[in-house]
């Protein structure tokens, strides 16, 4: 099994690589080259097979306890559940690699079965794909073997899933993650393959936005289940701990997110094209250095894999992708004129500069913390810690100010906006701000007694200025709707989302985001209690009374376990019993805490058995209460959803539904650049 | 006027009162400031490694150096000199450190200064000098109509 690995292995690089040269020969020599192109094309989907073999090969060794490879043998155990025998294919170097090269192949086979959509854009682009594709197979045969054989004798079972991969999410959240960030390499692939062709007109923007919202949609769904994972798991009672991994998935979302918002501009206006190109660019530098930082040794993290010499192999090739986005930028920047200028400060386009500013900012903080430990031996002499603290005092400010934008951003038209227009529009969002925080601040939040407190209550007024600014704009959209089609309000927002996908679907990613901005609002009263508890024991965090019942053990072929059987009341009555749990497991005689969870809208109660009293058995319980986690979740699965709606092609003008009346004045467009598209007072010419 | 500003002070008085630390208070503010040295990553008072060779020894420690020391960067200064700077879980506002606080603001300042700049010049350029003729008729089609539907 492992030759015939080994042999697809081999024969997806040569693959790769003829699919490469082939494909820049057949670009240079232009037409006459068709078919050695065509050949370039299916050498690409082939690699796919070759690529899917190896990860086969690996799944089914993994599936037989096939411990002669090192790999199995130290990442699985004959006892370890089938579900997670699959998780062994992404949670070690070797198998992660190949998992890359798997799902990179597989973007790349859509992009060469889809060529008709734009032959020589794609021929391009899957001509880039393929040097990606070659890197990663490269380091795969060359740097990091799946294949490797265990020196002297064969053993008899394996050290083991690290027992904190061993969760059920942790199967699909680094498939998530991957997909994101492997994603990216396919907007850039059209990006860099249109800037080197010169690419007439605006077709291919159209194309690389969409490749990057299928991109961010995973890199979404992979970081939310990362937090998930993070506090089901961790047991530190938190879901996010600014930890260099975590931060490295951050980076390209924030600017993939930049750049989703700023590639409006060039499509309606012909604005940014070069900040465009290059914010495209960087999003998939940073995916490739948050895969080089996890596995470089670079920065010290719970997430990252073992030290390895695979990090100066990314560094090559972050610096040959580099400097072949700058050559073949500095070559054809010609091609990248804006065809108009900003003609106020005072308009959508301005709000969006600004917008891409502070997400930019954003990253460059998260970048700078991260990287700062090491910057700071390399000048001081000794490395800092750089935690928690800092980043949540640099990136909540700035958050909170892009929270402001994302408010004001609808408001605005495009072009320009009168000041009247603004006044009359953002009074009654801003009111309720106000009215929000004053609220909140009688109500006990306290923003002046502590900093965490005061972005607590920023961050919830402000969601509550998106949220007005937001629903403002539907309602404008769906009266319009209402009045020229007879239809209900739940009717009327259902054609307005539909006849314009991409805006309104944007607009319930705000939603998500504003609910999510919420959630973490939360963290600020955030509550912790530990205690040792003996039968009948009591101890009370916040409204919660908890009662030990007993504490047990267990023992099963993976691992054994120590429970703590606790009854909770709220406010003197029942809600149910709680079972924290601590489990040892047995190959790689490691320990790993099981929280239990009640979680409701308003607050979670998170118990982890944190340890047993060696002289009495009894067990130590620590107990956090967290508000508004749920929100989080929620939230993200509103973005979710909202990233799908964008997604949906617009209702065709013919579709919609048909006007109640015609009366002049009350022009509704039927296309889906109509409703709304521009700013407010659109939708007011038939008010 | 008098009147309103003894308000203002018997208000302010009010409010910084109000922040005043008790010792659990002040053991959660000081314990999330330092790391646990175990390698795990964690701000002390959140590691729960089952068995942590450092935590517990840690918060002993900052339990006692809380009640020698009045002052919080007096309880921290013996941590930095017993594990290093390391053990702080934020860059210190001291000598280069100060540059790991600075330079994201900074930068953040920079960037918004400059488009605001940019803004105003490209405002300040005509309209037919900063247009640049485009030869796609359907594009310019498309656009005519987002801008009529985008008018004010």
């Amino acid at each position: 099994m492992a030759d015939f690995g080994s042999f697809a292995l081999i024969l997806a690089l040569v693959l790769s690589f003829y699919a490469f040269a082939a494909g820049a020969m057949a670009l240079y020599a232009g037409p006459r080259a068709d078919r050695l192109a065509e050949t370039s094309r299916r050498a690409g989907i082939a690699t796919f097979i070759a690529v899917t073999a190896v990860a086969g090969v690996l799944v089914v060794s993994v599936l037989n306890n096939d411990f002669s490879l090192a790999y199995i043998r130290e990442h699985s155990n004959i006892a370890l559940p089938t579900p997670y025998k699959f998780a062994a294919l992404w949670s070690g170097q070797e198998g992660s690699l190949v998992f890359w090269a798997l799902l990179l192949s597989a973007y790349a086979l859509v992009v060469r079965v889809k060529h008709r959509v734009d032959v020589k854009l794609t021929a391009y682009a899957s001509v880039i794909l393929a040097a990606v594709q070659f890197f990663f197979l490269l380091l795969i045969n060359f740097a990091a073997h799946p294949f490797s054989l265990v020196s002297g004798p064969v053993p008899q079972d394996g050290n083991g899933l690290n027992v904190l991969l061993q969760y059920p999410e942790m199967v699909i959240h680094p498939p998530m993650l991957y997909l994101g960030y492997v994603g990216m390499a396919v907007p850039f692939a059209f990006a860099l393959g249109a800037l080197i062709m010169r690419y007439p007109g605006e077709k291919w923007i159209a194309i690389t936005r969409k490749w990057t919202m299928v991109a961010w949609l995973f890199l979404t769904c992979g970081i939310f289940l990362g937090g998930h994972w993070a506090y089901s798991v961790l047991g530190w009672g938190g879901y996010w701990g600014w930890d260099p991994v975590e931060n490295a998935s951050f980076l390209p979302w924030l600017t993939g997110t930049a750049f989703l918002h700023s590639v409006m501009m060039q499509e309606k206006r012909g604005m940014m094209k070069v900040w465009n190109v290059w914010l495209i660019f960087i999003t998939f530098l940073l995916s490739i250095f948050g895969t080089f930082l996890t596995r470089s040794g670079l920065v010290s993290s719970v997430h990252a894999f073992a030290q390895s010499t695979i990090g100066p192999w990314f560094m090559w090739f972050l610096g040959i992708i580099f400097a072949t986005c700058l050559f073949f930028y500095i070559k054809n920047r010609d091609h990248l004129k804006s065809e108009n200028k900003l003609e106020s400060l005072v308009s959508r386009e301005s709000s969006f500069l600004f917008n891409n500013l502070v997400l930019l900012a954003a990253a460059f903080a998260i970048l700078w913390g991260t990287l700062f430990p090491k910057i700071s031996e390399a000048v001081q002499g000794h490395q800092v810690t750089v935690g928690p603290p800092f980043f949540n005092n640099v990136v909540l400010p700035i958050g909170l100010f892009l929270l402001f934008l994302t408010a004001i951003g609808p408001l605005l038209a495009w072009r320009s906006t009168s000041f009247e227009s603004v006044k009359r529009n953002f009074a009654i969002p801003a009111a309720l701000a106000v009215l929000t925080a004053i609220v909140l601040s009688v109500a006990g939040m306290k923003p002046w007694l502590e900093w965490a407190n005061f972005y607590s209550m920023m961050a919830v007024s402000l969601a509550v200025l998106v949220f007005a600014s937001i629903t403002s704009e539907f309602y404008r959209g769906a009266l319009v709707i209402r009045n020229h089609t007879g239809l209900g309000w739940p009717a009327s927002v259902t054609q307005l989302t539909r006849r314009n996908t991409r805006r309104y679907g944007g607009y319930i990613v705000h939603y998500g985001f504003i609910v999510v901005c919420i959630g973490f609002a939360g963290a600020a009263f955030n509550q912790t209690n530990e205690q040792e508890l003996g039968f009948k024991d009591k101890m009370n965090i916040g409204p919660y009374t908890l009662v030990c019942q007993n504490y047990t053990q267990d023992d099963n072929p993976n691992y054994g376990s120590e429970m703590a059987v606790l009854d909770v009341y709220k406010n003197g009555k029942k809600m149910g019993t709680m079972y924290p749990e601590q489990r040892f497991y047995k190959a790689n005689q490691q320990p790993a805490t099981m929280v239990a969870l009640h979680s409701t809208i308003a607050e979670d109660l998170y118990l982890v058995y944190a340890g047993r009293n060696q002289d009495n058995d009894h067990p130590i319980i620590k107990a956090h209460l967290n508000p508004l986690v749920s929100w989080i979740w929620t939230g993200a699965i509103i973005m979710v959803i909202g990233t799908l709606v964008a997604l949906v092609p617009n209702l065709p003008a013919d579709r919609a539904a048909p006007r109640k009346s015609a009366p002049a004045g009350h022009a509704v467009a039927q296309n889906g650049d109509g409703v709304g598209e521009g700013h407010p007072t659109h939708v007011e010419v038939g008010d | 006027m008098k009147r309103a500003l003894q308000l203002i002070f018997v208000f302010a008085l009010g409010l910084s009162t109000l922040g005043s630390d008790t010792s659990s208070a002040r053991f959660e503010k000081l314990g999330h400031r330092l790391m646990c040295t175990c390698g795990c990553n964690q701000v002390l008072l959140e590691c729960n490694h089952v068995g942590c060779p450092s935590s517990d020894g840690m918060r002993h420690e900052l339990s006692a150096g809380m009640a020698q020391n009045s002052s919080d960067n007096g309880v921290l200064d013996v941590f930095v000199q017993k594990y290093g700077p390391i053990v702080l879980a934020a860059p210190t506002m001291n000598g280069f450190d100060r540059a790991a606080w600075i330079t994201p603001y900074a930068t953040l300042a920079l960037g918004l200064g400059l488009v605001t700049i940019i803004v105003r010049k490209w405002r300040h350029v005509p309209a037919e000098k900063a247009t640049a003729k485009i030869d796609d008729p359907e594009l310019e089609e498309r656009r005519k109509l987002i801008r009529k539907d985008t008018e004010l």
